[in-house]
């Protein structure tokens, strides 16, 4: 079959309930859906695991932080393609930023590892059943999650470097 | 064949005494001399500096005219600590241990603005200026500096080296200067 969004999100919404797949969007030409915790899990599993969709590799992995926006500040949002049928979709889950947990999907996909660990060391996600949730890019002695808004992207220890030689 | 001898100048000798056949001059001036001219390098290449400083080895720029003939890609035998490019802060105990493990006496020359000062990543993951890791001689600027200014930065340690007292790594200056920076 051919892979449209409309029979795919048809597909989705009879296999899961619309009360789980909402928002559905068309931003870029890549179809974009919000989903639970509670089924980020199953789902990345049936577009993997389901015959005529084989939506079988995923792509991306990566956090976003909406400062403000209280039960949706933090977000995880995940790309798949299916590299049959040459189809993209992206699913994003939203939670506050008191309880940033999700389920891991290191069972489904080993790529998922270091995917969920970047997350973590830039975001401060925590996966539940990851084997081995510790920084991987940043150094260990970093006590923040530098990714998230309330933190300066900048050095704070000098003060020589003023923006007007950023360009900012 | 052109006849290269009159490209080719001869190092200065050392203020001394001469007379017929014999030549007297202070030790620490002949150790200068020759340390002056057998400066080895340890290349510690991150990035574009690094780019630049592998055209200071080639045939135009050619390192070797100043003794820096062997490139030494371990801290055996190296006199001079070169760092070229962005240092990470992950990557900072790594410099660190490289400067540790060099044998007195040893020279540090920062190239370029990354490895002077952070340059322009201003960023909570780089480390700004590797002189809050080792103790730094001497800095080249520019970003990435060309081969001429490496050679620069080259015969200013060549200087320092030359006049440097046979006793200075002994100094309680020095001492302290490495306790600051917790090198033992």
């Amino acid at each position: 079959m051919e892979l449209t969004n409309e029979n795919v999100l048809g597909k989705i919404i009879s296999e899961f309930g619309e009360e789980n797949i909402w928002d559905a969007m068309n931003p870029d030409g890549i179809m974009t859906i919000t989903t639970n915790r509670e089924t980020i899990h199953k789902l990345v599993k049936y577009l993997r695991d389901d015959k005529e969709l084989q939506i079988s590799f995923l792509t991306t992995m990566c956090g976003i932080h909406y400062p403000g926006q209280g039960e949706k500040e933090m977000c995880m949002m995940y790309q798949k393609h299916s590299l049959r049928h040459n189809y993209r979709i992206r699913i994003k889950v939203y939670m506050p930023a008191s309880d940033p947990v999700l389920p891991t999907l290191t069972d489904l996909y080993a790529t998922a590892n270091w995917m969920e660990r970047e997350a973590f060391d830039f975001y401060g996600f925590k996966f539940i059943g990851h084997p081995n949730l510790t920084r991987i890019l940043n150094i260990e002695e970093m006590e923040y999650h530098p990714m998230l808004k309330q933190y300066p992207l900048e050095d704070q220890t000098r003060e020589d470097k003023i923006n007007t030689y950023f360009g900012r | 064949m052109s006849d290269t001898n009159k490209d080719i100048m001869m190092a200065e000798a050392p203020e001394g005494i001469s007379g017929a056949g014999f030549f007297a001059t202070s030790l620490e001036k002949v150790i200068g001399l020759a340390r002056k001219h057998s400066l080895w390098p340890l290349p510690f290449a991150t990035s574009c500096c690094g780019i630049e400083y592998m055209a200071t080895m080639g045939a135009n720029y050619d390192i070797s005219r100043f003794g820096s003939e062997r490139p030494s890609f371990s801290p055996r035998q190296a006199d001079i600590l070169m760092v070229m490019g962005t240092i990470a802060k992950k990557m900072g105990p790594v410099v660190k241990q490289v400067y540790e493990q060099m044998a007195e006496p040893r020279w540090v020359i920062a190239v370029g603005a990354c490895a002077s000062s952070g340059g322009i990543f201003d960023t909570y993951s780089v480390l700004q200026g590797i002189d809050r890791v080792v103790p730094v001689d001497v800095y080249v600027p520019g970003c990435p500096p060309r081969p001429e200014q490496i050679l620069d930065g080259l015969m200013r340690v060549q200087e320092l080296a030359e006049s440097e007292s046979l006793r200075r790594r002994d100094s309680p200056e020095y001492q302290a200067l490495l306790a600051s920076y917790n090198i033992k």
